[in-house]
């Protein structure tokens, strides 16, 4: 997993609540073996009219956003499935972090497995960025996971709140299982103690 | 005395295998269940780094979600890379070690079916796959919930997996449902109250007489949707209803094992006087059948009533989500939800394809005719249910009505097969999410109960099941 300390990026705004994993990679796309190659399937169904010319009114279809590193989107992003090829297909496109006002748990979890760095943000905070995306674009965002601040070039600057285990993990781009399997003896321990008697 | 605690509390304590603060709660998995789309990169993962799978016994596979329903082109595959899907997950279990149930073993279904159906699923234990509708395990007791990928990879390391514990909710539902009102759609308004978010962060515990009530795949219903309003997981008290239904099946404990089991598992219900960080209490009676008319679970309305304006919205957020799901669905507001047409009904999913599921659609479908313009398809939730509800004669019920009686999986809840809806076709269905797309590209679904579910697909439109003319 590739580490995160501090990150500067373009922001696109998606003004959507309840953007479900569906949308993010639909399910025609979910049959390969690899982690890999979801990237141009993100968003497809709204990216993209059925004929597969790009849809012109779609935000990462415009000129600014092209490169966009940063999303900012509406509450409860990543709802429904539990598909992971979500998380993947954003982090192929280019996605590091993700500012909503809220998360889907599974979709947290994935995204956290996957070094994209999601931050809840109050809705006016989210609305203020959506709005300076749409209107100073490209509009760049310094993400800094170690300070846990965010801040643009025109003095807006805020804290935010995560996990610190979470922040841990991305801040080294630590591995979970290998830090599960050090705790092997606890897990033999437990199976010991849980045998069928 | 011990401090009270609730259910979700008791099975979650009897798992922990390391606690810290400040870390997440490392959780023993006594049951992993795994299928075909969620695991090949999970197997990728372990090859890479040159692990095991830990626990083999503890470990099930089978194949649900992108077979296809139609008994030719289930053994020839003609999509490929599906194919090679599955392929791969039949070489991943025989190189590890893992049990499949594979197609045609008498045992094949979608995960959340065989579970329950096969005796895996028991009281107090903890449940993962790599399928959001893992909650519906939930319904015996157990602490079952979906995980991405890299947690299947981490569990098949490890038999564990880390979470942080989530807050508990308790919903009571008083008195019975009335009659003509199943317990899809109690789940439907609960989440039509809640939110699709109002969950997020919760285990739900179901509980009060209506739930008592219920039969266990009538509970199944309830908890598989639990995800829907954003929950971690949906739980419900085993009681005789639990035990009665699992003595006997295949993975159940028998003789003594039997007993001591049961006395074990009656001692998991939420003591007297334990907390819950949210309570809701419902009105069982009060219930009607429900009809979803937007792009996700929560926005539904009694089937009596007319499709929402978007002018009474709480707010603008609210307002603009509605205006995008009724230009999505095709609908206009004052509609009356019973004007509403249909070109397709799904009966079948891990949420409504199970024999209870069948046999109240075919109650309703007995003796009628599917109406001209609608197509139906009626997709066993497993190869168990397929060949019990043949035994039973409902499948002569369904086709003597013109439906098509179709191979078990998944199938059109999420269309990974080639059941899908064609652009604008809008489709009656028992499945569990009407999202944009879900059932195929600009597809129209609304999620509604089995018999509600027939009914349309005689009448062509919405009708109130509980005034439905049944024939013997």
């Amino acid at each position: 997993m590739e580490p995160i300390r501090k990150h500067r990026g373009v922001v696109a705004p998606l003004h959507r609540e309840n953007i479900d994993t569906d949308q993010i990679i639909p399910k025609q796309h979910l049959k390969r073996i690899e982690r890999t190659g979801f990237g141009a399937f993100l968003f497809s169904d709204w990216r993209y009219h059925p004929d597969g010319r790009d849809r012109e009114d779609f935000a990462l279809n415009r000129e600014h956003y092209r490169n966009a590193t940063i999303l900012v989107t509406g509450k409860n992003f990543g709802c429904g499935s539990s598909r992971e090829h979500a998380a993947w297909a954003l982090g192929e496109f280019g996605f590091r972090v993700i500012l909503a006002p809220s998360f889907a748990d599974i979709f947290r979890n994935n995204a956290g497995n996957n070094g994209l760095l999601v931050i809840e943000l109050p809705e006016e905070t989210v609305q203020q960025i959506a709005e300076h995306a749409e209107s100073h674009a490209p509009y760049y965002l310094n993400v800094d996971l170690e300070q846990q601040t965010i801040a643009d070039d025109f003095g807006l600057s805020e804290k935010f709140e995560v996990d610190q285990f979470r922040r841990h993990r991305l801040l080294n781009g630590l591995d979970e299982i290998g830090m599960t399997l050090a705790h092997e003896a606890d897990i033999a321990r437990y199976e010991a103690q849980h045998r069928p008697s | 005395m011990s401090k009270p605690r609730t259910l979700f509390e008791k099975v979650w304590d009897a798992h922990v295998v390391r606690a810290l603060k400040g870390e997440p709660t490392l959780l023993y998995i006594d049951l992993h269940l795994v299928h075909e789309v969620t695991s090949p990169q999970a197997f990728e993962g372990l090859r890479l780094a040159h692990r095991k799978v830990r626990r083999t016994d503890l470990t099930f596979a089978t194949i649900d979600h992108n077979i296809p329903t139609t008994s030719d082109e289930r053994l020839v595959i003609k999509d490929q890379i599906a194919a090679q899907q599955i392929g791969t997950l039949r070489k991943n279990c025989e190189a590890s070690g893992i049990p499949l149930f594979d197609i045609g073993s008498g045992r094949q279904g979608i995960v959340h079916v065989i579970g329950p159906e096969l005796g895996l699923t028991q009281p107090g234990k903890t449940i993962v796959c790599g399928d959001s509708h893992t909650s519906t395990h939930g319904a015996f007791g157990a602490l079952a919930f979906g995980i991405g990928t890299s947690e299947v990879e981490h569990v098949l390391a490890t038999q564990c997996v880390s979470q942080s514990k989530p807050r508990s909710m308790r919903i009571k539902v008083t008195a019975t449902l009335p009659h003509g009102t199943t317990s899809k759609d109690l789940i439907l308004d609960i989440i039509r109250r809640l939110g699709t978010d109002g969950g997020t962060g919760y285990v739900i515990e179901y509980a009060g007489e209506a739930m008592r009530a219920l039969t266990m795949e009538e509970r199944m219903t309830v908890c598989n949707m639990s995800i829907e309003c954003g929950a971690r997981a949906g739980m419900i008290a085993p009681d005789d209803t639990t035990f009665a239904y699992l003595e006997g099946r295949t993975f159940a404990p028998k003789g003594d094992a039997w007993d001591k089991a049961v006395s074990a598992w009656r001692q998991l219900a939420t003591d007297n006087g334990a907390t819950f960080d949210r309570e809701i209490t419902i009105d069982g009676d009060k219930l009607e059948p429900v009809v979803t008319w937007g792009t996700n679970p929560g926005m539904s309305v009694p089937v009596t009533a007319s499709i929402p304006n978007p002018d009474d919205a709480r707010d603008a957020s609210e307002r603009a989500a509605m205006l995008a799901a009724l230009e999505y669905m095709g609908l206009t507001p004052g509609t009356r939800v019973e004007d509403v047409t249909l070109d397709r009904v799904f009966i079948g999913s891990c949420t409504n394809g199970r024999l209870e599921d069948l046999r109240a659609a075919a109650k309703v479908m007995r003796g009628h005719k599917v109406h001209r313009s609608v197509d139906v398809l009626v997709v066993p939730g497993s190869e168990a249910v397929k060949v019990a509800a043949e035994l039973e004669g409902l499948d002569r019920i369904f086709k003597d009505a013109g439906a098509q009686w179709r191979e078990p999986g998944c199938s059109m809840c999420l269309g990974m097969n080639p059941d899908i809806l064609a652009p604008k076709q809008r489709c009656a269905s028992t499945s569990n999410r009407n999202f944009e797309g879900r059932q195929g590209r600009d597809g129209r679904t609304h999620l509604v109960s089995p018999a509600t579910a027939a009914a349309a697909a005689v009448t062509g439109h919405f009708i109130d099941v509980r005034g439905w003319e049944y024939k013997s």
